[in-house]
C-alpha cells in the first residue's frame, strides 16, 4: 500500500486491511508521536463533514504533521469555476498526501489519477468511504477479538447506505453471517445479496426490529431518512420501527456492541448511550487511530 | 432478394463492408467509427431487408480499413455485425466483432452525479457482462447497461 491511493475498499487486499488494523492498534497505544514531522497533508472538503475531517486533522496533528486545505469551497477558486483537475494538480505541489471529500461520485478516483501524490478518499458522494469501513472493522475486531465467524446485524437504510455496503464487501472476506433489518423500501440491494450467495455466505432478511437481535455480535445502526421515501405515508409508518431503545438490549449477548457511523438523529435513543454495549463514541475515536495507520502506511513511515 | 441487394448498394474495389447493423444503431456506428470526419467514398444503407434482423443497415467504406480493436468498439451497438475486408472486389477476410474488456471514450456514464458527467474526463468502463451488456464505470463504479447506453459522438 506504500504510495498507493486509497479510493475504494476494494483497492486493498485482505492482508493489507489487516496490516492497517494492526498498525491502528499501535497508534491507539501511542497516538502522540512525531513521525509526520515535516509532512504536509491537504484536506480538501468540497462538502461538509465534521467527524471525518476533524478526525483526519486530529490524526495528522497528533503525529506532528501539518494540515492545509479547506472545509468549504466558498472561499476557494472553485467558486471561480476552477476544475477539480486543476485544483488537484496544484495541491499536489503543496502537499505529501491529499485527503478529499467531494459530492460527485468517482471524483476521488479521478483525483488519484491526476495527483502526483497519493490520494485518500474521504467520501465521494454515495459511492465509497473506505476509511470509515476500516475504522468499523477496527472497532469490530477490537471488541470481538476477531473478524471471523461473527453475526453482524445491519439496521435501517440498507438500500442507500454506503457505509453498510462497504462494510458488507469487506466483512464478506471473513465468514460473516449477515442479518438485514430494514423497511421494504430500503432493503439491501440484490447485487450485494448476490455477492454473498456467490461466496456461499449466509444472510437473513427481517422487516421487524425485535428480539432476533439476541444472536447479534455487532448491531450496526443507520439512519432512515425521510427523503428516501417516495410515499410520505410509508415513512410515517416505519419511522419509529427502526429505533434502538435501551430495553431492547436486555436479552442480547454480553459481548454485543452497537455501532453507528454518525450522524445520529433519533435512531438510537440517548438512554442507550450509558449502556456498556453502546460503542459508537469509541468507534468515532477509533477513526483517529485508523487514519493515523492509513496515512503513515501510504507514506511508508512505519 | 439478391438482386435487390445489388441494386441498393454498389460494390467497392478495396475497403470494408459492415453488414447486419441494427437499423437503430447505424448512426451510432458512424459516430463510434468517426466516419463523419473522413473524406472517403462511403455508402450507407438502411432499412434493407434481412432474414436475420428483419431490417438492417449496411455500410460500404471505400479505401477504409480498421484496426481490430477499433472495430470491436461497434459491438456495443451492433453485436451481430459482420465485417468483410475487400481487396480488388474480393472478400479477403471475414470478421465478427466482440465487445472489448475495457471500453474507453465511447459511452456516457448513466450516473448523473458521476464526475465524468460533470468535468471534461474521458469515460472508462470495464465490461462486467456481455449479454446483456453491462459496463462498470471506472470512476463512480455504477453499471451502465444496454437500455440506457448513450454513445458519445466523436469530435
Amino acid at each position: 500500500m506504500i504510495g498507493k491511493s486509497l479510493v475504494s475498499i476494494n483497492d486493498y487486499t485482505k492482508d493489507e486491511y489487516l496490516k492497517i488494523l494492526d498498525l491502528a492498534a499501535k497508534y491507539e497505544k501511542q497516538p502522540k508521536q512525531t513521525i509526520l514531522q515535516g509532512y504536509v497533508v491537504a484536506t480538501l472538503f468540497y462538502e461538509p463533514s465534521t467527524r471525518t475531517r476533524l478526525s483526519f486533522e486530529s490524526a495528522v496533528n497528533q503525529l506532528g504533521g501539518k494540515i492545509i486545505g479547506f472545509s468549504d469551497t466558498g472561499t476557494t477558486s472553485v467558486t471561480k469555476g476552477e476544475t477539480l483537475r486543476d485544483t488537484i494538480k496544484i495541491v499536489s505541489n503543496y502537499s505529501d498526501l491529499i485527503v478529499i471529500r467531494h459530492p460527485l461520485e468517482g471524483s476521488a478516483r479521478f483525483a488519484s489519477e491526476v495527483a502526483s501524490v497519493p490520494v485518500v478518499n474521504a467520501g465521494d458522494g454515495a459511492n465509497q468511504h473506505p476509511t470509515q469501513t476500516l475504522l468499523d472493522m477496527y472497532s469490530i475486531r477490537k471488541t470481538q477479538g476477531t473478524l471471523d465467524g461473527l453475526n453482524i446485524f445491519m439496521v435501517g437504510d440498507l438500500k442507500y447506505g454506503r457505509t453498510v455496503h462497504s462494510l458488507l464487501m469487506a466483512m464478506s472476506q471473513f465468514k460473516t453471517t449477515f442479518h438485514f433489518i430494514s423497511p421494504e423500501e430500503l432493503k439491501m440491494p440484490d447485487k450485494y445479496k448476490q455477492h454473498l450467495n456467490d461466496l456461499g455466505l449466509k444472510y437473513h432478511e427481517h422487516k421487524d426490529f425485535t428480539d432476533i437481535i439476541s444472536e447479534a455480535d455487532i448491531l450496526y445502526m443507520t439512519r432512515v431518512q425521510k427523503e428516501r421515501f417516495s410515499d410520505p405515508i410509508e415513512y410515517e409508518k416505519v419511522k419509529n420501527v427502526y429505533i434502538l431503545k435501551n430495553h431492547m438490549l436486555e436479552n442480547t449477548k454480553d459481548s454485543l456492541k452497537v455501532l453507528h457511523p454518525f450522524p445520529r438523529v433519533n435512531e438510537i435513543t440517548e438512554d442507550v448511550d450509558e449502556n456498556t454495549k453502546a460503542y459508537y463514541f469509541t468507534q468515532a475515536l477509533n477513526g483517529v487511530y485508523t487514519r493515523q495507520a492509513i496515512v503513515t502506511s501510504i507514506l511508508d513511515l512505519n | 432478394m439478391k438482386d435487390r441487394k445489388q441494386l441498393s448498394v454498389s460494390a467497392i474495389k478495396d475497403g470494408t463492408v459492415i453488414d447486419h447493423i441494427p437499423v437503430k444503431s447505424l448512426f451510432k456506428v458512424i459516430a463510434i467509427l468517426g466516419l463523419d470526419h473522413i473524406e472517403n467514398m462511403m455508402t450507407f444503407g438502411t432499412n434493407l431487408e434481412s432474414k436475420k434482423l428483419g431490417l438492417k443497415g449496411i455500410m460500404k467504406l471505400s479505401e477504409v480499413f480498421f484496426k481490430e480493436e477499433d472495430l470491436n468498439r461497434i459491438a456495443l451497438v451492433a453485436p451481430d455485425a459482420k465485417v468483410n475486408i475487400i481487396r480488388d472486389y474480393e472478400v479477403v477476410e471475414k470478421r465478427l466483432v466482440e465487445i472489448p474488456e475495457k471500453v474507453e471514450g465511447i459511452v456516457k456514464c448513466v450516473n448523473p452525479v458521476c464526475i465524468t458527467n460533470n468535468e471534461d474526463i474521458r469515460t472508462k468502463f470495464e465490461l462486467v457482462s456481455r449479454n446483456p451488456v453491462g459496463l462498470k464505470c471506472h470512476y463512480c463504479e455504477k453499471i451502465t447497461d444496454a437500455n440506457n447506453m448513450v454513445i458519445i459522438s466523436s469530435s
